[in-house]
């Protein structure tokens, strides 16, 4: 059994998975922190 | 701790932190799955498959260490009332949850070139699996309390007694006749992996291990922020 395609299956998983959420986490700090500003400015 | 309950003192040494523990995470991940894909030897019995040793331990470990983090923020909680332990659990349960999910996958994954099968209903896998579904009880109370304008006492108990899992977890492969593998690593006992196959696992494990720490920070600050804003909005309708 070639075992390569399970293993490109585990990374990408992995990878997109980690790379996605922390993403996510960013933008969303980013816009909290920019709003938070605004209105503090306001 | 108590000094960091502060969220104006734990603002000034997360703002510089989420970088640098971004930057070292992305370093350490790369060096690791770079070492593990392509400078190590196949293993003589599983063969390739080995390779993915390199991602399923570090998200194992956190998908744990996720839970005992949240344990460790709902005693502060109850015990002490940190004003900031409620906001670490929250941020700390979808990112345990994503890598206990993780775990799940690339087990599962791993599992089917070398024991012939995706899944088995054995004492590690099925503990695991339970672990993941409470990261989803807690997300959903936590958020149906805050929705609700509660402080998180239920969510905080639930932490506290849902860390009964973990001590299950580990010692899952000592108390029953498992397929999973027992024990091959161990900080005080050495390790039963020969050492040109080992050398990129800590690196993926502090490297995961910090972008968890990242990506943790990024939600506290983004909590922190919503709450300014909602107070400033909430003063200004008063006046």
């Amino acid at each position: 059994m070639n075992h390569w395609p399970f293993i490109i299956a585990a990374y990408g998983i992995v990878i997109g998975g980690s790379v996605g959420l922390t993403a996510w986490a960013w933008t969303s700090m980013r816009a909290a922190e920019r709003f938070a500003d605004e209105v503090t400015r306001r | 701790m108590h000094a960091f309950a502060n969220p104006v003192r734990f603002l000034k040494i997360a703002r510089p932190a989420t970088g640098w523990t971004l930057a070292l995470a992305i370093l350490l991940i790369g060096a690791g799955v770079v070492g593990g894909l392509f400078f190590t030897p196949r293993d003589y019995l599983q063969g390739e498959s080995v390779r993915i040793l390199y991602i399923h331990v570090p998200t194992a470990w956190l998908g744990m260490a996720g839970w005992g983090g949240i344990a460790t923020a709902s005693l502060m909680q109850l015990v002490w009332r940190h004003p900031l332990a409620a906001v670490a659990g929250r941020a700390i349960a979808p990112v345990g949850a994503l890598f206990a999910f993780l775990c799940l996958a690339t087990g599962s994954i791993w599992g089917r070139p070398t024991w012939g099968t995706w899944w088995e209903w054995d004492g590690r896998l099925t503990s695991m699996l339970i672990l993941f579904f409470l990261y989803l009880g807690y997300i959903a109370l936590a958020s149906a309390e805050r929705e609700r304008g509660g402080e998180g006492r239920m969510a905080a108990i639930f932490g506290l007694v849902g860390a009964i899992n973990l001590p299950i977890i580990h010692y899952s492969v000592l108390w029953w006749n498992t397929l999973h593998q027992g024990q091959s690593i161990s900080i005080a006992g050495g390790s039963t992996i020969a050492p040109e196959l080992l050398w990129p696992l800590p690196l993926t494990v502090f490297g995961f291990t910090f972008l968890f720490a990242a990506i943790v920070l990024m939600r506290m600050r983004a909590e922190l922020a919503r709450t300014r804003a909602e107070n400033r909005l909430r003063r200004n309708a008063e006046t």
